[in-house]
């Protein structure tokens, strides 16, 4: 499936917009300074939204708000319904197992193999038998791309791009609805990155998943995302599909997008259109 | 746990019906529904999935390991009605599922390789370790011959972390330590009223061997695990690497400023913890034995010589030496994960802790022969 053809699919009236996070004016003050000063956002179901904005705009935050990792200082966040920062333990834990998330630094356990590692989650939420935690790890460890012999090895001994994929095998292993990357493609050479996307999307269509990526990539922006939320002086200054978002004169979205990389990404993908 | 998924065979038709929600939750209950054995009597079979309301890629594992066991037992097996996403789920899962079961590295080995191979890795790990002992040693004649470029800073902060700020617990423990030995010593020599010789038997023993001995476990338990921790942290965030390529061995600005602060701070402290060690034995004495304040003072010069002092602070730099080296080696040493951080930080204070006990245990026979 072609990009268009699921932006004109998910504009169909039939299909019903659910959303999965709901963040409202938000605020968040951390140490003093106002990093988030009042986002509104929403994710809908099955689609992959890009999260974009200059250094230190508040992208990571963001995403740390959403996860319920650090408090926000006013206004709410809803993820499946449910407002996260006044969720019990116990609500909480049933979100977190309907959510996967690929950390900036991958944040694999260094003292485990990846196969280990990709097992934790089955481990400590599912009552599966040894044998099939191990087949169904092996077969997301397959799925994120890996050889089979990376599952045997340490996250040190891996690549960075091979971290990243591990990071993303554990992060789909519960059969997550909905995924958080944190710049899934910093780091990675082009083609790897290229390939990365490719996975995304895949994995995207083929596991009905839900996306939010933070990312800096303006070619993963162009050619998988379906909605980039754009933030900047401290709110989401704009949320919409990135051929129309390119195209806002709002001063800030003008020089990110109109540098010499951003106008490459945006004539390669014309072009291939 | 609710369960609304299930498997049957349908002897009608000759399918194996799959209803409900095929997601995770469900999978271990699922698991012991299908009866693949059963199954495997009949010829060909068709996996209906048109009543699955929800596959996720266990749910597609599962239908695809059920698929691969019946085939390898002879039966032809067709899937059926799964709509179009599941059909892609499963061709993707089916893709990347793993042909051959229990792959691992197998690593056993015998007991005695196992030995064989524990010894070798001991004797490399000696070597690297006088390696990088003596590494260090020829940094520090260079530097001798520069002192200019002495870190001034990072040895005066050493002296500050290690030293000063470990000058109360030192004092404290030193005093419970003097307390405890007066106590003891004092039962047995109270029988003889041989009071008076409490100050010759606490003078002897304390500056001789215990305040020196335990100033330096408690140094290493204190400062060496620091260093290993501290060198391996940098280690891991490529700190070291930097200083590399910045023109500055660690030696330098790391490792040497360690070992002079701590050979200049553990003297002290094991002095500091005489004074307390002696004073808690004051005050024992005076409770327990009648001895006064101005008895024990006047007593203790006149049996205890200077040499004992001497002969208990001289082997403290020896120490020092031990906890410091053995600190930054095996902070250096730390490698690839955080587990190894804290491995490391246990060698560290066990393997230094056991080097000091038998450097003591060498120094007692030396002086000893010495007849010291």
């Amino acid at each position: 499936m072609t990009k268009d053809e699921k932006n004109d699919q998910s504009k169909t009236p039939n299909k019903q917009q659910e959303s999965l996070v709901e963040v409202s004016h938000l605020a968040v003050t951390l140490g003093g300074t106002e990093v988030l000063k009042d986002v509104n956002l929403t994710v809908n179901r099955g689609e992959i939204l890009g999260i974009v904005g200059g250094s230190g705009s508040g992208k990571t935050t963001l995403l740390r708000e959403i996860l319920g990792l650090t408090e926000p200082t006013s206004g709410s966040i809803r993820v499946f319904g449910k407002d996260i920062s006044t969720a019990s333990p116990a609500t909480l834990l049933s979100l977190q197992k309907r959510w996967g998330v690929l950390f900036q630094q991958n944040a694999l356990f260094s003292s485990l193999t990846l196969l280990d590692n990709v097992i934790f989650p089955l481990k400590e939420h599912t009552n599966l038998g040894e044998e099939t935690r191990r087949e169904l790890a092996l077969l997301k460890i397959m799925m994120a791309g890996l050889p089979e012999e990376a599952a045997f090895k340490y996250p040190a001994e891996l690549s960075g791009g091979m971290q990243k994929r591990a990071g993303v095998a554990r992060a789909i292993v519960l059969d997550p609805e909905l995924i958080f990357l944190d710049e899934p493609t910093s780091g990675l050479d082009p083609a790897t990155a290229a390939q990365f996307d490719e996975l995304i999307q895949n994995l995207q269509e083929t596991m009905d998943l839900t996306i939010v990526m933070v990312t800096h990539d303006l070619d993963s922006l162009w050619t998988i995302t379906d909605r980039v939320a754009f933030l900047g002086e401290g709110k989401v200054l704009s949320a919409e599909p990135i051929t129309t978002l390119v195209k806002n004169p709002h001063p800030l979205i003008k020089s990110f997008f109109s540098g010499p990389r951003g106008r490459m990404a945006q004539l390669q993908y014309q072009q291939e259109k | 746990m609710k369960h609304d998924a299930n498997v049957s065979y349908d002897r009608k038709s000759n399918q194996i019906l799959c209803e409900g929600d095929w997601t995770i939750s469900q999978i271990s209950h699922l698991q012991s529904l299908a009866k693949t054995k059963a199954w495997a009597q009949y010829p060909n079979l068709v996996i209906n999935g048109a009543k699955i309301r929800h596959l996720d890629s266990a749910g597609a594992w599962l239908i695809s390991n059920l698929t691969q066991t019946l085939t390898k037992r002879g039966v032809k097996v067709e899937l059926s009605e799964f709509n179009p996403e599941a059909t892609k789920l499963l061709e993707m899962v089916a893709g990347n599922i793993k042909q051959e079961k229990h792959i691992e590295p197998t690593n056993k080995i015998s007991n005695i390789a196992w030995l064989g191979k524990q010894t070798v890795d001991k004797l490399k790990e000696l070597n690297s370790y006088l390696a990088f002992v003596g590494q260090l040693s020829v940094e520090f004649l260079q530097l001798t011959k520069e002192p200019k470029s002495w870190r001034w800073k990072s040895l005066s902060s050493i002296i500050y972390s290690a030293g000063y700020q470990g000058l109360p617990i030192i004092a404290l423990l030193s005093f419970l330590v003097g307390v405890v030995l007066a106590y003891q010593m004092g039962l047995q020599l109270e029988k003889y009223g041989a009071n008076v010789y409490i100050v010759d038997l606490l003078g002897l023993s304390i500056l001789r061997e215990f305040a020196p001995l335990m100033t330096a476990i408690m140094v290493s338990g204190r400062t060496g695990s620091a260093f290993t921790a501290s060198l391996g942290m940098m280690k891991l965030n490529q700190e070291i690497d930097a200083l590399n390529t910045l023109g500055v061995t660690p030696g330098e600005l790391l490792l040497i400023p360690r070992i002079i602060g701590l050979m200049i701070v553990l003297p002290l402290l094991t002095m500091w913890a005489d004074i307390f060690a002696i004073l808690g034995g004051m005050v024992m004495s005076n409770n327990m034995l009648d001895i006064s304040w101005v008895d024990f003072l006047q007593r203790f010069p006149q049996v205890i010589p200077l040499k004992t002092f001497i002969i208990g602070m001289g082997r403290t730099p020896v120490y020092a030496l031990i906890i410091a080296t053995i600190g930054c080696y095996e902070g250096m040493q730390v490698k690839n994960s955080a587990d190894s951080v804290g491995r490391n930080t246990t060698k560290s204070v066990v393997l230094a802790i056991f080097f000091i006990i038998v450097a003591d245990a060498l120094f007692s026979i030396i002086f000893s022969k010495m007849k010291l």
